[in-house]
């Protein structure tokens, strides 16, 4: 068991050790450095560890591993520019590293403290100037609370994570704070759930609090399923304590002593840092029983998903813990009366629960001052498609959707024009340019026939398909409906198959109303969250969009030159006769004598869309 | 239990306040339609039927797992309502086999009343369709995954008994299907033949297989008898036409009665004029019997019979 006392001597010592990194002390000496890798999903999968490995060996071969700790710590953000590495207390940033870069990086930067500019992210240079990686732009507009850890603290180390206040929230609930006292500071702060719904959290935890019962749960739900969505699989993976702490300290204020993290399992690396962190929890006290010697005893245990979309939805999540198959259940009770194994049970998402130490340590005027009075605080969101600088980032709610995509995600790549964002996934819906402009937080995503979702945001450009962006998500929620309520079940079903017709020019105007009248049938008549919102990628198009349905339906013809059935391949006059498109056709339909005009014959056309690619000066178009 | 008073279109009704609205609306002689709500079964909410409107509720609410509330007001055929149930209806008739014609549960399939009550009719459509597949390996009970509607009444009838639990759902989405253990045939499975699926299903995707072609509803007559096998006195209907009892079938179990297949056997016995064969499950196959074997009176019967003559 561990006393407060020992709690702030782990973390005095080990600050001490981080203060280079934290930029609070210029180093001792030249030398006196920490790198940083980014370990993050993305830099993990490019070989993250390797990188690591190699940066020790030279460090160790130059003699210099007693003054420069090299460590791995939770996604940077930039997963655009990944594998990333940065050095502190410089301040640099280096992106796209590769094993063979890292000599030169150990021998100019670490040894002689030349800072290697070929290497440096591109952001980072401006005007012949180096910035420090809290100046460029993808990371000063945002503000961090549940990434607060993320990129600085090594995931793999309690005392670390203590360093940077951690448990100490937890210390002062168990020691100081009554149950009533932490939910009304939670209730107080406004935080609403992070998985997309925005329930106020404290709220979910008084309702529990106030049935007796003789057995109460804790879960985490941490089912992250929205394609391209990963935000909370880095909290998790880079500052998985947080999640604990918060757990516990949830666990105190509605009177639980078990909590249970259900986290899919196609996120193994989450699994394994969690299972760490849970160890060293339990090991230095801060988990298992008489927390800090109080009488508050917590235990966290695992639950592995097996990948269903589904059992993201409380209910669904419950019924797959309990061992049965994942289908939401039918709302008789709330799950704050009668949740888990029909005792009451608090769920709350992984980002949520990240908030939750830093509201107790801050005080919830702190927490009020950032974001909106409608929604305080952060959102965490996953930056994905036509976007120049892929990753994660968090952001005040209330920072516009201008901002996110073009001052911190820097726009669209190659030129191109800003079409749509999509947010939410496949249960939110597809937002213009004219509304750019709307502020980002839960009542105004919604007003525009979106949601926030849990935090994916895909970018849209002038060449994709609005009736095709809708099949895809629609594509998806049949593939993940549990089949339990009629109108998800068929419903969608039907709905796919008139996207389908429509994308391949079979479509009726017909199917336009048919479209409209399923979408309402699904929302208003299904069981649970994902039927209920499984219609907003069709009805947001259409609202937005409804000129590229009727095109297709009208014309048979796809604006965006993204519908293969649609489209016809042309040679224009710009042809050389080079016969290149000839010879790399697969179906021989292009015929024409060199250094003549070619020409497609669009009945044998397969729209590969090859000529497209080896035409040397552009002659081939998508009509 | 307190009552509470409401209001169910428009008329005043005073009930016991654990009522479901569904319940509730049943005792003034109000029919909300649902496919899987069974006063007998847990509640599931999955078809989506018995939506009903309740002023000051933003959403639409089933039925049968809402609790009435006092001066709840409820409107069970409102315009959105009516229009949300018929889209349902298509829904499911869209991927339903038009075979009512000849379909042994034509006249009692709620799906058929619904349908007809609300006005919705099979229709063309290129789109996908449930896959014909037909489990005729069991002599007594017939499933027709084409024509299930997934509502859940088996697999929920069949996990109240503990040592039963053999049907489940399998797949996802559009391709859930019904299936017996690990997607076994019902001959292979540990399906004890108790009929108490057939029982409850609502369609014709579960059929007691020794009715087939024998009789429909309006056809003869039906009679509730008891059976004798046990104490437990489950509930079966002897059918008989032109004054011959020609076929007999489990009715829906309730207060814990179980349904088995010797009582069905027995009450079959008992009251038809030309019993069939029975068969038996022995190594997960269905062999034919003699009707000692199949009620397991081997031995037994001659005992008794011996007794007697020693009596005599």
């Amino acid at each position: 068991m561990i006393t407060i006392q020992e709690l702030n001597e782990i973390k005095q010592k080990t600050l001490e050790n981080m203060k280079l990194r934290l930029q609070e002390d210029s180093g001792k000496g030249l030398h006196g450095k920490h790198v940083l890798i980014c370990g993050g999903p993305g830099c993990h999968s490019s070989n993250a560890e390797g990188i690591k490995k190699a940066f020790k060996e030279k460090i160790k071969e130059k003699g210099l591993d007693k003054e420069i700790k090299v460590s791995l710590a939770g996604c940077f953000g930039l997963c655009e520019t990944g594998p990333n590495v940065e050095i502190y207390p410089d301040g640099i940033f280096y992106a796209h590293i590769k094993i063979e870069d890292i000599d030169e990086i150990v021998e100019n930067h670490l040894c002689k403290g030349k800072i290697v500019e070929r290497l440096l992210y591109e952001g980072s240079l401006k005007d012949g100037k180096i910035k420090q990686v809290s100046e460029v732009d993808f990371y000063n507009k945002q503000k961090k609370i549940a990434l607060r850890n993320c990129g600085i603290i090594d995931y793999e180390s309690i005392d670390e994570y203590i360093a940077l206040d951690g448990y100490q929230a937890l210390a002062k609930v168990v020691m100081e704070m009554t149950q009533q006292e932490v939910i009304d500071i939670v209730k107080a702060s406004n935080l609403r759930g992070r998985g997309g719904a925005g329930f106020p959290t404290g709220r979910k935890w008084e309702t529990a609090y106030e049935y007796k019962a003789n057995k109460k749960y804790v879960i985490c739900n941490a089912d992250e399923g929205d394609p391209g969505a990963f935000m909370d699989r880095s909290i998790l993976e880079g500052d998985p304590h947080s999640v604990l702490e918060a757990m516990a300290i949830a666990g105190y204020a509605i009177g639980s002593d078990q909590g249970y993290i259900y986290v899919r399992a196609e996120y193994p690396i989450a699994v394994r840092r969690l299972q760490i962190a849970i160890a060293q929890a339990k090991e230095k006290g801060l988990l298992g029983k008489n927390i800090f010697g109080t009488d508050f005893s917590f235990d966290i245990e695992l639950r592995l998903g097996a990948g269903a979309f589904v059992c993201g939805e409380g209910t669904a999540l419950m019924e797959s813990i309990e061992g049965r198959r994942g289908m939401p259940r039918t709302k008789i009770y709330r799950t704050a009366h009668r949740g888990l194994w029909q005792k009451p049970t608090i769920i709350n998402n992984v980002e949520t629960f990240a908030n939750v130490p830093a509201i107790i340590q801050n005080g919830v005027e702190w927490f009020k001052n950032i974001g909106t009075e409608d929604s305080p605080g952060t959102k965490v969101f996953a930056l994905g498609g036509k976007i120049k600088n892929t990753g994660l980032i968090e952001v005040p709610m209330g920072v516009t959707l201008r901002e996110i995509i073009f001052d911190i995600g820097g726009g669209i790549p190659n030129g191109k024009k800003f079409k749509a964002v999509q947010t939410g996934g496949p249960s939110g819906g597809c937002i213009p340019e004219e509304h750019l402009d709307t502020p980002v937080d839960f009542g105004s995503l919604g007003r525009l026939g979106s949601i926030m979702g849990s935090g994916g945001m895909i970018v849209l450009d002038e060449d994709d398909c609005m009736v095709d962006i809708a099949r895809f998500f629609l594509d998806f929620t049949v593939e993940e409906s549990c089949g339990k309520c009629v109108p998800c079940r068929e419903g969608t079903k039907r709905m796919l198959e008139i996207l389908e017709r429509i994308t391949k020019g079979e479509g009726t105007p017909e199917d336009i109303d048919r479209l409209e009248s399923l979408a309402e049938t699904i929302t208003n008549g299904s069981l649970c969250g994902l039927g209920q919102t499984a219609a907003n990628p069709v009805t947001s198009t259409l609202k937005y969009f409804r000129d590229e349905y009727e095109a297709h339906v009208y014309e048979k013809r796809c604006p965006a030159g993204s519908c293969q059935s649609l489209l016809e391949f042309f040679i224009t006059e710009d042809c050389i006769g080079c016969t290149k498109c000839a010879r790399n056709c697969p179906v021989s339909c292009i015929s024409g004598k060199v250094k003549e005009r070619h020409v497609i014959d669009t009945e044998k056309c397969i729209k590969c869309g090859t000529c497209m690619e080896v035409c040397p000066t552009g002659a081939v178009i998508k009509k | 239990m307190a009552n509470v008073t409401f209001t169910i279109d428009g008329q005043k009704v005073t009930v016991p306040s654990d009522y479901n609205i569904i319940e509730a609306a049943k005792t003034v002689g109000i029919d909300i339609p649902a496919l899987c709500y069974d006063p007998n079964l847990e509640v599931v909410g999955a078809c989506r039927l018995c939506l009903v409107e309740i002023e000051g509720s933003r959403k639409l609410q089933t039925s049968c797992s809402t609790k009435v509330k006092e001066g709840m007001v409820v409107h069970t055929e409102s315009e959105k309502v009516v229009k949300l149930r018929k889209e349902i209806l298509q829904l499911l008739l869209d991927n339903h086999p038009n075979d009512c014609l000849t379909c042994q549960k034509a006249g009692e399939c709620l799906l058929q009343r619904y349908a007809y009550r609300y006005d919705i009719k099979f229709r063309e459509h290129d789109g996908a369709r449930r896959p014909n597949l037909v489990d005729t390996s069991s002599p007594y009970i017939l499933k027709d995954d084409s024509k299930c509607i997934l509502c859940g009444k088996c697999v929920r009838t069949c996990n109240q008994v503990l040592d039963r639990k053999v049907l489940s759902f399998g797949g996802r989405g559009f391709d859930t299907r019904i299936v017996a253990d690990a997607n076994f045939s019902l001959e292979e499975s540990t399906c004890v033949s108790c009929n108490r699926c057939v029982t409850v299903c609502p369609v014709g995707a579960l059929v007691d297989k020794r009715l087939l072609g024998k009789t429909r509803v309006w056809d003869g007559e039906i009679k509730g008898v008891k059976c004798k096998a046990c104490d437990y006195g489950c509930n079966f209907e002897v059918l008989s036409k032109k004054g011959k009892n020609i076929a007999v079938r489990a009715k829906a179990p309730s207060e814990g009665r179980p349904l088995c297949l010797k009582g069905r056997l027995t009450t079959e016995l008992m009251y038809l004029d030309e019993p069939e064969t029975p068969y038996k499950k022995e190594d997960g196959k269905f062999q034919e019997a003699t009707w000692k074997e199949a009620l397991g009176l081997e031995g037994v019967f001659e005992k008794i019979l011996s007794d007697e003559n020693d009596k005599k």
